[in-house]
């Protein structure tokens, strides 16, 4: 796919912060959803179907309770 | 009585109206007499026989941050808004949260996340729904939300009795404090219902005005032409707490929160026992549950929707149980019939109007409807005297609920 691992990260702040108001800039890819960003399960579903969309790459619920990181979500999506 | 009971007093006050998105706006907007009934844009419109409400003033929308406004159905919005108003204006208490209860319902609930999720469910799949739809629509969600706000843990609780929610639950907060559950309780109540179906629903009941093209004339409590109540939104929050908690903090008091009375009709599902028995009652009751004499009260803040049977019955009640010349009002002819909000917004009304020594007038009224025998406050806000008063704010609700909440001034 063309698009790249920092297109993934900005479109992935982006809906961070539309969701839960955390600014784009602070999701770097070592931070943790939940210990870092204290982003709750509820706000993870959501985030988790917006990337959907934007990316076009489905996220089955079983992947996402293993995606911690940032990385983690931005390799799932590139893969 | 019992003479050693705990004394509850009020705090702290948050309101967003039809008039008004805080206390001061709305407040000032009755006593200039302002209606806070729109004509409605939506697209809808066309297919009800209703076309005004009372819209919020301010939309929540522009109050609250963006991710925390998506989460909440317009109700919860309207209920952290005015709870967050209340708190601060008490001064934010510093209290252990053990101490700290919540009761805010709601007559209705999320019903336009109930609503619109069925949309979505039904056109995109189950997949396509928010997270958050059922903490959006369940009715204690605002009480709960509130108590994540404020940290507070010695119970939540969301009354739900129709148009008596906010008074019943104002009234259940001065138990909580009264029983030593609790110091300070947030207590209210919020709605948020204007949507095409309640619309169609309260009309299929024919309980609502139709005067489509004066929507500022339409609601009349105790007029000759009145012909149904007019549906607003909002939310009004009250600090409640012991005399002692307050005067230890050097908090400022409003009033106290005297007495409740609280009856139930057991006779129709929505229309008022004939005779106001159950309103009447509840008015004495809180009346002794205050330690009062039914003299003592010198205002009424009617429930007074501006529904033909309703408002004459109520009349009849506060004329049999209140024999001082109450003066009386109802401020629904200015903001609309919040249900749910109703008590909230009234008891806060009746609160201002105590100490302020000013009772708002009812608009619209321009020819009573006859034999009503109470002293109705028109045209002009009426001074109440000086020296110690007490006044009673009444709420009444679909089920035969009856509530009457007693104040005094500090």
């Amino acid at each position: 796919m063309a698009v790249t691992e920092q297109e993934i990260l900005a479109g992935l702040g982006k809906i961070v912060n539309e969701i839960t108001g955390i600014p784009a800039s602070e999701v770097t890819p070592e931070k943790s959803f939940v210990d870092d960003l204290d982003i709750d399960s509820l706000s993870m579903v959501e985030i988790a179907v917006a990337a959907q969309d934007e990316f076009g790459a489905e996220i089955p619920d079983d992947q996402l309770k293993h995606l911690k990181t940032v990385k983690d979500v931005v390799n799932f999506i590139q893969n | 009585m019992s003479t050693n009971r705990v004394r509850v007093v009020v705090t702290g006050l948050g309101m967003t109206t039809p008039l008004g998105g805080d206390v001061a706006s709305s407040w000032s907007a009755l006593l200039d007499g302002r209606s806070g009934i729109r004509t409605l844009t939506d697209e809808w419109v066309d297919t009800v026989p209703v076309k005004f409400a009372g819209l919020a003033a301010v939309d929540p929308g522009e109050v609250l941050p963006r991710p925390e406004a998506r989460r909440l159905d317009r109700y919860e919005q309207f209920a952290l808004i005015a709870a967050r108003q209340a708190w601060q204006d008490a001064g934010a208490p510093e209290i252990e949260p053990t101490r700290l209860g919540v009761v805010v319902g709601s007559g209705i609930g999320g019903i336009n996340t109930i609503l619109n999720a069925y949309d979505t469910y039904r056109d995109k799949g189950w997949n396509r729904l928010s997270p958050y739809t059922v903490p959006m629509l369940m009715p204690n969600g605002a009480a709960g939300w509130i108590s994540i706000d404020l940290g507070a843990r010695a119970g939540t609780h969301a009354t739900v009795s129709a148009c008596a929610t906010g008074a019943e639950s104002i009234g259940y907060a001065i138990e909580m404090i009264r029983s030593g559950r609790a110091d300070v309780v947030v207590a209210g109540g919020s709605e948020a219902a204007i949507h095409p179906l309640n619309i169609a629903s309260f009309a299929a009941m024919r309980a609502m005005s139709t005067r489509n093209d004066e929507p500022h004339r339409a609601s009349r409590p105790f007029d000759k032409g009145r012909d149904g109540f007019v549906l607003g939104e909002g939310a009004g929050i009250v600090v409640l707490e012991s005399e002692e908690h307050a005067k230890a903090r050097g908090a400022k008091i409003y009033a106290v929160a005297a007495g409740v009375g609280i009856t139930s009709d057991g006779h129709h599902i929505s229309a008022p026992e004939p005779t106001g028995i159950g309103g009447k009652t509840a008015m004495l009751t809180a009346v002794a549950d205050a330690g009062l004499s039914a003299a003592d009260i010198r205002h009424v803040n009617a429930h007074a929707t501006s529904t033909p049977v309703g408002d004459e019955i109520e009349a009849r009640a506060i004329r049999e149980a209140l024999p001082g010349a109450p003066l009386v009002t109802s401020t629904k002819s200015m903001t609309g019939h919040l249900l749910g909000g109703a008590g909230g917004i009234e008891s806060i009304f009746t609160i201002l109007a105590l100490s302020e020594r000013l009772v708002p007038a009812t608009a619209n009224l321009d020819d009573p409807a006859d034999g009503l025998d109470v002293d109705l406050v028109v045209g002009e806000p009426r001074k109440l005297p000086d020296g110690q008063l007490a006044a009673i704010n009444n709420s009444f609700g679909f089920g035969g609920h009856n509530v009457a909440v007693a104040f005094t001034s500090a």
